[in-house]
């Protein structure tokens, strides 16, 4: 399959075509090609929905521009089947993040939130700012990995991105929001995290007993609002 | 029915296959290190395959049966004891209400694998009941056991006086060419992963000519392996993808890690390669500090691997079947 299939659209004489590789047998990893922007994650979407029900496949697990696929059997064809998601990838139109919209109430600051003054020390702002800034924007969750429950969300304005720590909080509570680099999301599980803590939401991002385990899922927007501000 | 633990420290767990389709929620797979052991337990019992078992990895560890029940060993040699009389290893019998069963310290290897006639009798999470530690859901209220605890076993679907005395030939010896060879190094085959292409000549051959160590900062979640750096001429940044078990990531500092059972369902480091199926058990069984090598295969060949595998499982499921109805 070349980058100018003739399905491809318009614009598809010009796309490259996603990276695909195997790890192991069981599982293959497509990855839209270019930077990271949400016009490729939309495609990643609708790339997983359609993977995900074709025979053999165990699960597509969606990645940030990226899926997994899981397979129950090693592929027979592996030329076949990448050749087949690459002319799929050129074909399908994205999915509008088009899931519920969630409003998560959080505490900002305080007890939980004990970053928020570094942040807002590196952003050049007040911590009112920070939170303000924060919580007017609408986030997209591109996708659902790494602990149960936690979205990768997009959206973060970029005057209050703030790096990762080199060391990590030790044991920091469930439900914390936080900032690491360019994105935000709610802690599902208390652990050490490397993230920055800006405030605690008082909601379950995880219940394994429910039939949606997940509060999030991908292509959910997230409005945070404030609950109050602690100092 | 019951057992209960008497002696268990930290980290030994109940776990089964693993918990398959939860990936999407950020949930890892879990399951068993050495799911070859499992297999086998289950197949000796006639067992359901997706029984769970107690996954023993820190020794001592004792228990008391409450009732009578056929029981299997599998994994690891630990010199196991069932009211005073050996168990060998790899081998099912019946226990009686109030026998004690002890595994002492296995001189190789890693891990044993208790399973129970009828199944541990605990309800599945997410379809599964292996112990997720980080989210503390599955297995006995999502945590390791320890002393005291009481785990519930299925009543048994055989009859009382079907055979139970009967073991099987350990898959090391079974399948060819799966043991350690004679100089202690276990060797594990591997696919090339996707970002291999993006190392030099020279750190291509100090992945396959390491001779790595798992270090001890190893455990379910994933091996950190020592003996060599593998740096990328310039580093590269990977956006948070999904990851399975078995995947040799290469962190910025260059020392590799295999993921395994426990591993979070994402990654972000280079892949160089990944484990295949048929050496995943093998590896479970891999102790910290111990020594291992990476030789490549093919995708037929990694394809072809995992027959010898099923075909032993199989065959002992259905040889232990003719044996029980003896």
């Amino acid at each position: 399959m070349s980058i100018n299939h003739p399905t491809a659209p318009f614009v598809g004489a010009l796309e490259r075509d996603p990276k695909i590789s195997l790890i192991g047998t069981l599982a293959m990893l497509v990855e839209a090609p270019g930077d990271f922007d949400m016009v490729q994650q939309r495609r990643i979407w609708a790339l997983a929905d359609v993977l995900a029900s074709r025979p053999n496949v165990q699960e597509a697990v969606i990645g940030v521009t990226n899926v997994m696929l899981v397979f129950e059997q090693p592929p027979d064809d592996v030329a076949a089947l990448s050749a087949s998601i690459i002319e799929l990838w050129h074909r399908l139109p994205g999915r509008d993040a088009d899931g519920k919209l969630i409003e998560i109430p959080v505490v900002y600051g305080g007890e939980h939130g004990f970053d928020l003054p570094a942040v807002a020390a590196r952003a050049g702002l007040s911590g009112q700012e920070v939170v303000r800034i924060h919580s007017e924007a609408e986030y997209t969750v591109c996708a659902v990995a790494s602990s149960p429950g936690f979205g990768y969300l997009h959206g973060l304005d970029p005057r209050i991105f703030m790096p990762r720590k080199s060391v990590p909080s030790l044991n920091m509570r469930a439900g914390s929001v936080t900032i690491g680099g360019m994105q935000t999301g709610v802690a599902a599980l208390s652990s050490p995290n490397g993230w920055n803590a800006i405030g605690w939401a008082p909601v379950p991002m995880f219940d394994p007993r429910s039939d949606q385990p997940s509060l999030m899922a991908p292509g959910d927007r997230v409005k945070f609002r404030i609950d109050r501000i602690e100092w | 029915m019951v057992i209960e633990i008497l002696t268990s420290h930290a980290l030994n767990t109940i776990q089964d296959l693993g918990r398959i389709g939860a990936r999407r929620f950020g949930v890892s797979t879990s399951g068993a290190m050495d799911p070859v052991a499992l297999a086998a337990g289950n197949a000796l019992l006639g067992n359901d395959s997706d029984g769970a078992s107690i996954e023993v990895q820190t020794f001592p560890f004792r228990l008391r049966f409450g009732a009578d029940m056929a029981f299997a060993l599998t994994g690891v040699d630990c010199n196991a004891v069932l009211a005073g009389s050996a168990v060998p290893p790899w081998w099912c019998m019946r226990a009686k209400a109030g026998d004690i069963l002890a595994l002492g310290t296995p001189r190789r290897g890693a891990r044993a694998y208790l399973t129970f006639e009828g199944g541990i009798d605990l309800p599945p999470v997410l379809g599964s009941r292996s112990t997720h530690i980080r989210a503390g859901f599955g297995g006995l209220e999502g945590r390791a056991l320890r002393e005291g605890d009481i785990v519930p076993i299925s009543r048994t679907r055989h009859e009382p006086a079907a055979r139970s005395d009967f073991g099987a030939e350990p898959p090391e010896v079974a399948i060819a060419g799966a043991s350690a060879s004679a100089d202690g190094v276990l060797r594990v085959r591997v696919l090339r992963a996707g970002e291999y292409d993006l190392f030099s000549d020279a750190m291509k051959a100090t992945f396959w000519s390491t001779t790595w160590k798992i270090s001890l900062q190893s455990d379910r979640g994933g091996y950190r392996l020592a003996g060599a750096e593998l740096t990328l001429p310039t580093p590269v940044e990977m956006r948070s993808h999904g990851v399975v078990a078995g995947v040799v990531q290469v962190p910025p500092a260059g020392a590799p890690i295999i993921q395994m059972s426990d591993a979070n369902t994402a990654g972000g480091y280079p892949k160089i390669a990944a484990v295949i199926q048929a050496d995943l058990w093998r590896l479970g069984q891999a102790r910290p500090g111990s020594r291992i090598a990476f030789s490549e295969v093919d995708y037929e060949e990694a394809v072809a691997a995992m027959t010898p595998v099923n075909d032993y499982i199989a065959c002992l499921r259905a040889t232990a079947d003719l044996y029980r109805a003896l």
